[in-house]
């Protein structure tokens, strides 16, 4: 179903259906998933659209057999995906730190439901936000996306796609159920530029490539199979030319240098959305679904004289604490509406520089956080019911 | 099933002859070396056996890709001069599968152990063999998890002594081969490491194989198993299996007990011409897409 508005077309479209167009428009050629709810729509929509454009769909026994056949295929040239929800996302945890280890990239996406455990297949929260920073064991660099809109999920999908070629990192692109099945009028964004970005592949003598030897980006090119350059790939710590070590004085150096590589890069990675935050004295932070409550509570107030401003991280991780930081000097106090029991704002308590307050709005009961409850939640804190 | 092709023994003799056309250095990466494998260790024999039917087959080193997992088997593909993914504990066979589909061009080789086939990747056998995507699948099987002490495997003999049974093993073991068959690999094989050239030949007609190609090599583990159970020297291990492991029908395999054969078989046990899976998903793609373009004319 198509409509005609002011010229640019526009589609109905679900937001699950949504990552898997932006994730092909983004030159995604392969995908192997494991169905889940609320993720299926993903793989269902891919299954489709794949084999369309000679790609590969592949529905896998498990979410662990998902990601590694997912790093298994990028590591043969191609991009690669994979998508799941929280049980999912849990047994994805030792493969993601293998393709952030080796440099291998692939995007994959995490439908959030409520949890512990099965939790609330079909019901919406952000309870995967740490999750997505710290959960593969060991340290290791991480980029997570967290679009709000079915647009910005075909947006942000496509542009996962290109940090995790430009910067050679499994990139984790989040959302929840409810915006994985809300449906919207969209206009496709173009996302060409990300298309086109395709990872530095080796050139040059073989004899001369080092497979972990970095170019001032921090990131090293990666050998292609068949390209003859016959490289040894391993989860084990490696010197620089891929072989491993344990000793110190080679791990330390590779080490920084894969840690520091999205810092590095923070330019490219760093991405948010504030509304009326420098002048404002409540900065309500929230992203996701959220985001969108808090902008239409942050307007509202605005009409009725409160100074609130809106920071919706859209690059969650590495959090934009720079930015951050700069847009909310004047704030007294900060209000993370968030759908788990507290975890931004553990993020917010270490990123905020000056003594204001900080105020968890939480909901973990399967339902999404209403622009009055934030609404409320901001003249508390200012002290004026 | 499928019946059993028994490897001749003229094959044996072909072997010393072609000694003189393989010269392994060529496929190894010397810089790697010297190598981690203990002293009398039986995947150093599947590691030539592998290579020589590489160089058999003629594959160009550029476009074969080892993919293994964690263990002693996991480290052996690191020493092969070609593309090799050293992956995580139990997951080759998964890696590989996307590798496979997404570089039909490259001929994607597993080595994988008992504990990394059999234990922690069980599901993704049974799974690759179900698929018969084109891969070859070398699973060293020496009966114990060798890397990490020795601790009792799927594979380890009833009654056999590790660090986690001190009293013996009391569970019953898998017939790996058996498992794939079941499970629909187009290919199935066993051999001993010391029938090298049978090796080779059995690994080279997994190699040709259009489709998934399952090949048990039975390994020993000289330190952490043959020591600890008393098992003698090396030498002594190798000539021992020819007491254990026999040539022979595989139908008339009669055991006492199903999960634990006192005699294994060697051979081939299975050559289906079951369709490939990548062949036959790519020949759907052509066809989805060859209606797309009708349609749009």
């Amino acid at each position: 179903m198509t409509l005609q508005s002011s010229g640019q077309e526009t589609i109905n479209l679900q937001g699950n259906h949504a990552c898997a167009l932006g994730a092909v428009a983004a030159g995604c050629r392969f995908y192997a998933g494991y169905p889940i709810t609320p993720s299926s729509e993903v793989a269902e929509r891919l299954a489709k659209e794949l084999p369309k454009v000679g790609g590969v769909f592949l529905q896998m026994e498990d979410e662990i057999a998902s990601i590694a056949a997912t790093l298994g295929a990028s590591m043969g040239g191609v991009k690669a995906m994979t998508a799941t929800s929280g049980p999912g996302f849990s047994l994805k945890q030792e493969n993601l730190g293998y393709g952030m280890g080796a440099e291998i990239p692939c995007v994959v996406v995490n439908v959030m439901r409520g949890g512990p455990s099965t939790g609330m297949p079909t019901r919406p929260a952000q309870g995967d936000l740490m999750q997505a920073r710290w959960g593969t064991h060991g340290d290791h660099p991480v980029i997570a996306l967290t679009p709000g809109s079915v647009e910005e999920i075909y947006q942000q999908t496509a542009r996962a796609f290109a940090l995790s070629e430009k910067l050679r990192i499994p990139v984790i692109v989040l959302f929840d159920e409810s915006l994985g099945h809300l449906v919207e009028t969209v206009a496709l964004p173009d996302v060409t530029d990300y298309e086109k970005t395709v990872r530095k592949w080796a050139t040059g003598k073989p004899e001369d490539y080092k497979p972990y030897k970095a170019d001032k980006d921090g990131v090293p090119p990666m050998a292609r199979p068949g390209d003859g350059y016959r490289v040894h790939t391993t989860g084990l710590t490696v010197d620089e030319s891929g072989w491993p070590t344990q000793k110190s004085a080679e791990v330390e150096p590779v080490m920084k240098r894969l840690l520091g590589k999205v810092a590095l890069n923070n330019d490219l990675v760093e991405s948010f959305e504030d509304m009326d935050c420098e002048d404002a004295e409540v900065v309500v932070v929230a992203l996701g679904v959220v985001g969108r409550a808090a902008r239409k509570a942050v307007r509202e107030l605005r009409a009725s004289g409160v100074k609130a401003g809106l920071f919706r991280p859209i690059t969650l991780w590495p959090f934009p604490t720079k930015s951050f930081r700069k847009l909310t000097k004047k704030a007294k106090h900060f209000v993370v509406a968030e759908m788990n029991a507290g975890q931004l704002i553990l993020e917010i308590g270490a990123a905020k520089t000056g003594r204001q307050s900080v105020t968890g709005l939480n909901r973990f009961d399967g339902v999404p956080i209403s622009p009055s409850q934030i609404k409320q939640s901001v003249k508390e804190v200012l002290g004026h019911e | 099933m499928n019946k059993q092709v028994a490897i001749s023994a003229e094959n044996n003799e072909a072997g010393n002859s072609e000694i003189r056309d393989f010269e392994i250095r060529d496929y190894l990466r010397l810089d790697m070396f010297p190598h981690f494998m203990c002293p009398g260790c039986g995947h150093g024999i599947a590691l030539r056996a592998l290579l020589w039917a590489i160089h058999s087959q003629g594959i160009e080193k550029d476009k074969l890709a080892i993919v293994s997992g964690i263990g002693c088997s996991g480290r052996v593909g690191s020493y092969i001069d070609a593309n090799t993914y050293h992956t995580t504990h139990g997951r080759p066979l998964a890696f590989a599968t996307g590798l496979k589909m997404a570089r039909p061009d490259l001929h994607v080789v597993v080595i994988t152990g008992d504990g990394d086939c059999l234990a922690i990747g069980g599901n993704h056998l049974i799974h690759a063999a179900r698929r018969n995507l084109d891969i070859t699948c070398l699973m060293l099987n020496n009966e114990i998890y060798g890397m990490t002490g020795g601790q009792v495997s799927p594979t380890t003999p009833h009654d056999r002594f590790t660090t986690t049974t001190p009293a013996g093993n009391k569970e019953p073991v898998f017939d790996a081969s058996r498992l794939a068959e079941a499970a629909g690999a187009g290919f199935v094989g066993r051999e001993i490491t010391i029938h090298l050239p049978r090796l080779r030949d059995l690994i080279a007609e997994g190699l040709a194989y259009n489709g998934f190609s399952f090949i048990e090599v039975m390994s020993d583990c000289t330190e952490v198993n043959g020591r600890k159970n008393d098992l003698g020297s090396s030498p002594e291990m190798v000539l021992g299996q020819t007491r254990t492991m026999r040539p022979s029908e595989y139908d008339n395999n009669v055991v006492d007990h199903p999960f634990r054969p006192n005699t294994m078989n060697t051979g081939v046990f299975v050559r289906s011409d079951r369709p490939e899976y990548g062949a036959t998903y790519r020949n759907m793609v052509d066809e989805i897409q060859a209606l797309q373009q009708k349609g749009q004319k």
